[in-house]
């Protein structure tokens, strides 16, 4: 399914971050119509997806595709390749820009938001930040893309332009950009001085480098440096970006800005590092277990949360701690693994945040102790919720089963039973959070009601978000059965396979 | 014919225009002339900075007496890059300072504004393109007298003790500065620079000379306001009007950092000042404290122009800290960093301007819910603050990457370090004026119709450094081909001068 094969190959990379620029201009010049402004954006995210599935499918024809920019600084350009990493990631981001755009239409519109333009283009420009992250051919310009992208969701952040937007706009900003310029940016240019190239390389550019000091100093920078990783103590920007309306909370700080973190861990893993010379380093130990401690501190910091999206918050801080500790596993199938994961918890977290936001524009109620027997009145939203939450623990015939297995295995492969230990105590911890809340929906009442439920009582979010909820949980259980295009794109990867040498029978 | 004398240019033409701007008699056609004097000041040093980039260096007799007797104009790529950004500064500030001046100066000194304007400027590229380390000195006092008259021209009295403040530290500045040449002279009988250099490397190690460097040092020191000595430009800065402010921060102390690489690199040798006399740990502890404390101080400001002043202290210790790196890309960082940081200030000023020129003072609560009322300006104001920040895409970020760069290359980790955590200190004071103008309504009592836009005069040129601040961001080529050129160019000659005068010696 190719609908751009009349395009150079290589253009169609420019497209995918040119599209939505051009999309949020146009919705720009639309402000007056919401309707057309709307339309506007659904368009664009839509032909979006159709570029992205075009550059997919030439991924899988072995077609190279490259385009070189502008040179930033004398030997490093501004250059973007397609690797299947990355198109694994455009993939996701993609896809559920369109679900997230339904979704917006009905809670902007339910919530009444101020200033919708600037929130849909803002979104537009973000998304566009994150095609060239995805895309990147260096280090460099994944660092200059990584900045915009964190400043491109600023104004989405404070968009409520209250106390709390302001004071959670002011955190978010002050680690995002702190970590990155003091860390990331230091780490890029170590690795510049160190190894002469920027470039992505299949099996690392640091291999030639034998000083121990120096690799475990460039891995604990890169890991805190790309703070989008949230790995703990740098994970405090997550739960203050909450603050910014749902859809933002939903796609950029479940899907799009963190995935861009762990994305960014995993290219620097994989191409930076490489997975056999990350066995090297000597810190990588150390920050595989800074990422387990993560793991689990934060999914019991989610246990005492009662404010349903900060709970969602410090669950995906947790979550994104698997996909670095996949990296950091430095085994292929660890790393298969944590790609993967980068897909199923997308899908599984987005739907949890919308169910979310519904729960906000339908009833009102911010807090988990407040939802008790909203199953009454929102049953399609609370079973999207179970699903979601299902999929996160990791539970078959949902997709997060996939990812963890790999995970895993991965573990067993590199004989690190405590990382086993810690995917197994986490996964119950994900019960204990997440469960008890659509269970209390159906089954928890708080007055007496001893009328039979009847369709009349439901009063669900606006159809739109609905829609875009049932789509994102109906993908919750499609990618358990039918997950094989991503499992390919993985294989694709350099290095990474989700055959075990050792383990296989 | 005018080829022949395209170097002495870019000092005569404004030098004629000063006296003819004040007898004009009326302020907009002194305006007019002004911009049209520094415009093709700007032409001139465009067409000598392609020549010097084609062709090396270019020397200048002045009234045809040969160097080292006679005054010689020596241009080469790294004042010709210098100069090019001061008379096209200069330019963009005259064009935005009609309506800014017709607000902030009382009418009957506006002549006043643009002859001394004309001076400073042409006190400014005689600086840069002179190779008479007196004539510098004199060049110098040109500039700087007419800088204090600049700063004392605003209608807020408070001016005036900022420009006696200057006045008097600017002077002990030049004063040392003269008794540093004049120890030179003293032995080595000439004032040439290149004379200079041969002959100062003639002697083994002499006192006379190595007390020279330390005046000079001190002087250069206060005139670019390097830490400790900096004391008096947050207060000039602050009361000077908005015009003469977003001239001086992106062109005078530039010029003074070009007068101590000169000093360093042409006269004394980097050899010897930084291997002999261990200048370089001085240097880099000053600047590394400069970019600290100034940063910090920044951050505590109530007055936005004195944070952008502060700001500009440690933006210096920057410029200074490439510099003491002693590497061909530690002194190119600082003189990309030159070209840069005029870029951000001029364009920050010009905004902080265009705040005064609506709202009357700028103090940050003034700030409140102007990025509603006055979206271009601050649209600009936040685009050249990221830049100040170091964010990508702008010429800030080109900057640190060249600097930290050439730290990581000398394998000074630590140096690497502190740059980045110093550049952490931009994001707070520049996310608080932000803050002011994005997420708080107009104060009580203002009348909405009142604080809009400027005119177009004011935004038009701040908006060309604001887009010159990305578009050097971007494309990066002009300005590292000039720097990297004038870097080797420097360092080369400074290093290869040791070996000629090993021949020499007796």
């Amino acid at each position: 399914m190719n609908l751009w094969g009349f395009v150079e190959p290589s253009q169609l990379i420019l497209l995918a971050i040119i599209v939505p620029l051009i999309g949020g201009c146009a919705l720009l010049a639309a402000r007056k119509s919401p309707n057309l402004r709307e339309a506007v954006t659904i368009t664009t995210s839509i032909i979006l997806f159709t570029i992205v599935l075009a550059i997919t499918s030439n991924a899988f024809n072995g077609v190279q595709m490259q385009v070189t920019w502008v040179e930033l600084v004398p030997g490093i350009a501004l250059a973007f390749e397609v690797e299947p990493l990355g198109v694994l990631f455009a993939l996701v981001a993609s896809f559920l820009w369109i679900i997230t755009s339904i979704y917006a239409i009905g809670y902007m519109r339910g919530h009444h938001e101020k200033n919708q333009t600037r929130f849909f283009f803002c979104f537009a420009l973000a998304i566009s930040s994150v095609m060239a992250i995805c895309f990147s051919r260096n280090l460099l310009t994944l660092f200059v893309f990584y900045e915009v992208l964190t400043l491109s969701t600023y104004p989405l952040v404070t968009h409520a332009g209250t106390y709390e937007a302001k004071k959670g706009g002011r955190i978010y900003l002050g680690i995002l950009l702190s970590t990155s310029i003091a860390f990331l940016l230091l780490a890029v240019l170590g690795t510049w001085s160190v190894a002469g190239i920027l470039e992505f390389t299949p099996g690392g550019i640091l291999n030639e480098v034998n000083n121990p000091l120096v690799l475990g100093v460039l891995l604990v920078l890169f890991c805190y440096g790309i703070g989008k990783a949230a790995i703990m103590p740098f994970h405090r920007w997550l739960p203050a970006a909450m603050v910014a309306p749902t859809p933002v909370s939903a796609l950029l700080h479940a899907v799009a800005v963190v995935k861009a973190g762990v994305f960014s861990i995993l290219k620097v893993a994989i191409y930076i590092f490489g997975i056999d010379g990350l066995k090297e380093v000597p810190t990588a130990d150390l920050m595989l277990y800074i990422a387990a401690a993560t793991i689990l501190l934060s999914s019991c910091i989610a246990m005492t949360k009662d404010n349903l999206k900060a709970r969602l918050a410090y669950s995906t801080v947790s979550q994104l701690s698997y996909i670095v500790l996949g990296a950091l596993l430095a085994s292929s199938v660890a790393t298969a693994g944590a790609t993967l994961h980068i897909v199923t918890h997308a899908v599984g977290k987005i739907t949890l945040f919308f169910c979310a936001g519904a729960i906000m524009v339908a009833a009102h109620k911010k807090n988990i102790s407040e939802m008790a027997g909203l199953g009454r009145t929102m049953p399609i939203t609370m079973i999207a919720f179970a699903i979601g939450s299902l999929s996160i623990i990791g539970l078959p015939p949902f997709a997060g089963t996939w990812s963890k297995w790999f995970l895993f295995v991965g573990a067993l492969e590199a004989d690190k039973l405590i990382v086993l230990a810690v995917l197994t105590i986490s996964s119950l911890l994900n019960i204990a959070y997440l469960l008890p809340i659509p269970i209390k929906a159906f089954f928890n009442s708080p007055e007496k009601n001893e009328q039979p439920w009847s369709w009349s009582q439901t009063k669900e979010a606006p159809l739109p978000s609905l829609i875009a909820i049932v789509i994102t949980s109906i993908g919750c259980l499609v990618l358990f059965f039918y997950n094989q295009p991503f499992i390919e794109l993985i294989n694709l990867i350099p290095g990474v396979s989700t055959n075990t040498q050792e383990l296989a029978p | 014919m005018l080829e022949q004398h395209l170097a002495a240019l870019p000092i005569l033409l404004p030098l004629i225009a000063a006296p003819i701007v004040l007898l004009v008699g009326r302020s907009s056609l002194a305006w007019m002339v002004a911009t049209l004097v520094s415009g093709f000041a700007t032409i001139a040093a465009w067409q000598l900075l392609i020549t010097c980039l084609a062709s090396g260096s270019l020397s200048y007799a002045v009234g045809g007496w040969m160097a080292p007797w006679g005054i010689e104009l020596r241009i080469d790529a790294a004042n010709a890059f210098v100069l090019l950004a001061v008379t096209a500064i200069s330019t963009l500030v005259l064009i935005y300072s009609k309506d800014s001046v017709a607000k902030e100066i009382e009418s009957d000194k506006h002549l006043l504004f643009y002859t001394a304007h004309m001076l400073c400027l042409a006190g400014l590229s005689g600086i840069l393109v002179t190779g008479d380390a007196f004539n510098l000195f004199v060049f110098l006092e040109i500039s700087s007298l007419a800088t204090y008259t600049l700063v004392s021209l605003a209608s807020d009295r408070r001016c005036l003790t900022a420009a006696f403040r200057y006045l008097v530290m600017g002077t002990i500045g030049a004063t040392f500065i003269l008794i540093g040449v004049g120890m030179l002279y003293m032995k080595t009988g000439t004032l040439n620079m290149l004379d200079l250099s041969v002959r100062i490397n003639l002697y083994e190690s002499s006192r006379t000379i190595n007390t020279g460097l330390a005046f000079v040092m001190v002087g250069v020191g206060i005139k670019l306001a390097l830490f400790p000595l900096h004391m008096w430009l947050p207060p000039a800065y602050t009361h000077a009007p908005s015009a003469v402010t977003a001239f001086l921060a992106s062109t005078a102390t530039k010029v003074a950092v070009y007068v101590m690489i000169r000093f360093i690199f042409t006269i004394f040798g980097a050899d010897h000042v930084f291997n002999d006399m261990g200048m370089d740990l001085i240097l880099m502890v000053l600047a590394v404290v400069a970019i600290f404390k100034c940063s910090y101080m920044a951050t505590v400001q109530n007055n936005v122009k004195t944070v952008l002043a502060f700001s500009s202290v440690a933006q210096i210790g920057y410029m200074v800290l490439g510099i003491a790196l002693v590497s061909a890309a530690g002194l190119m960082a600082g003189l990309i960093h030159i070209f840069n940081h005029a870029l951000m200030k001029g364009a920050l000023f010009m905004a902080v301007g265009a705040v005064f020129y609506r709202v009357g003072s700028v103090n940050l609560q003034d700030f409140r819910g102007l990025g509603k009322h006055m979206p271009w300006t601050m649209a600009g104001f936040t685009l050249a603050g990221l830049s100040i920040i170091g964010v990508p895409l702008t010429v800030g970020f080109i900057s640190k990457w060249y600097l930290v760069s050439a730290a990581l290359d000398q394998g000074n980790w630590l140096v690497a370090v502190l740059v980045l955590l110093g550049s952490l200190l931009a994001v707070v004071y520049i996310g608080r004026i932000l803050e002011a103008a994005y997420f708080q309504k107009l104060p009580e009592g203002t009348d909405p119709e009142q604080v809009k836009e400027v005119p177009y005069l004011m935004l038009v040129p701040m908006w060309i450094l604001v887009i010159a601040n990305l578009y050097f961001g971007i494309d990066t080529s002009l300005t590292t081909d000039a720097a990297s050129a004038a870097a080797q160019w420097l360092f080369e000659n400074s290093q290869t001068s040791v070996p000629q005068v090993m021949e020499m010696k007796p």
